[in-house]
C-alpha cells in the first residue's frame, strides 16, 4: 500500500496522471498492435482463422475491448499532441494544465459518439424491446 | 535549492513526457523519431480505427471482405503500410523506453530489447509480406473470394 499511495504522490497532479496514462495506454496499444499485425497475416495465411477472429471482434465482449482501445488510442493521440505541442512551443508549458483539460473535453465529446456506434449492437436491441426505435 | 544542483530527471515536472536529450545522438534522434511518427499516426492510426469501425462495422468484415474492399486498391495497401511502418518505430521504440526505465539488470535488459527488436522485425516481414503478396481480386491466381 505504502508503494502505491508513493507512485500516486509521486509529483502529483495532472502532469504525473497524463504521464501514466500515457505510458499504460501506449503499452495496451503496443499488445494489440502485436496481436493485430498477425491477424491481419491470416488473410493471405489461413482466412478461415482470419474470419473466426474477425467473429470474436463483432461479438459484444470483442466490442467493449475495441471501445477500451479506442479510449486508449484516442489519449494517447490527444495527450501526445499536448506533449508535442509544450516541447515544440515551451511557451504553452504555462498552459499545460489547461491543455490536459482540453484535451479530456475533445477526449469525450469524440470518444463517447465513437463508443455508441462500436456498441450499437449492445443498446439497439435494448430499445427495440423497450418499442424506442 | 537551486536549479543547477537539482537531480538530472528524464521526465519534466509538467509532464511534457521526456525531456529533450543531451549529449547522446542516438537518443536526440529517437526523441525526434517520436515526435513524427506520432503525428504521423495521429492521422494515420485515427483515420484506420475510424474507416474500420464507423464507416465499417466488425460484423461485415471477412478475409474476403479485405481483398475485395481494401486492399483492392494500391491506396490503402501503401496507407496500411505506412501505418505499419510508423507504429514499428513508435510503438517498439516506445517501449524500448519504458524497458530502459525499469529494467536495471544489464543482462535483462540486453535480453528483453533483443527479444523487442526481433518482435519488431518479424512484425515488420509478416506484415509487409501479407500486404505485398495477398491477391488483388480478379487477378489470375486469385485464391480468396
Amino acid at each position: 500500500m505504502t508503494r502505491v499511495a508513493t507512485l500516486l504522490r509521486y509529483r502529483g497532479r495532472e502532469g504525473m496522471l497524463a504521464w501514466a496514462f500515457h505510458r499504460i495506454s501506449g503499452i495496451g496499444i503496443f499488445a494489440f498492435v502485436v496481436l493485430h499485425v498477425i491477424d491481419i497475416y491470416l488473410v493471405g495465411g489461413n482466412p478461415e482463422l482470419y474470419d473466426e477472429v474477425l467473429a470474436f471482434y463483432a461479438s459484444i465482449p470483442g466490442r467493449l475491448l475495441e471501445v477500451v482501445l479506442g479510449a486508449a488510442l484516442l489519449y494517447h493521440a490527444l495527450n501526445g499532441l499536448r506533449i508535442i505541442i509544450i516541447d515544440l512551443w515551451p511557451a504553452m508549458t504555462v498552459y499545460h494544465r489547461a491543455l490536459w483539460w482540453i484535451s479530456w473535453a475533445i477526449f469525450i465529446i469524440v470518444g463517447v459518439p465513437g463508443a455508441l456506434i462500436i456498441l450499437r449492437p449492445v443498446w439497439l436491441p435494448l430499445l427495440q424491446q423497450l418499442g424506442l426505435a | 535549492m537551486g536549479a543547477s544542483d537539482r537531480p538530472r530527471v528524464d521526465v519534466s515536472p509538467v509532464s511534457r513526457g521526456r525531456m529533450r536529450p543531451r549529449g547522446a545522438r542516438r537518443e536526440l534522434v529517437i526523441w525526434y523519431l517520436m515526435r513524427v511518427t506520432g503525428v504521423a499516426l495521429f492521422v494515420l492510426a485515427l483515420a484506420h480505427f475510424s474507416i474500420l469501425h464507423f464507416i465499417w462495422d466488425p460484423a461485415e468484415q471477412t478475409a474476403a471482405f479485405v481483398a475485395n474492399e481494401r486492399w483492392n486498391q494500391v491506396f490503402w495497401r501503401g496507407f496500411d503500410w505506412l501505418l505499419l511502418m510508423t507504429v514499428l518505430f513508435h510503438g517498439f521504440l516506445g517501449v524500448r523506453t519504458v524497458v530502459h526505465d525499469y529494467v536495471h539488470r544489464p543482462r535483462w535488459r540486453t535480453g528483453l530489447l533483443w527479444a523487442l527488436y526481433v518482435t519488431g522485425a518479424f512484425l515488420f516481414v509478416i506484415g509487409t509480406q501479407v500486404i505485398l503478396t495477398l491477391p488483388v481480386p480478379g487477378a489470375e491466381g486469385a485464391s480468396i473470394r
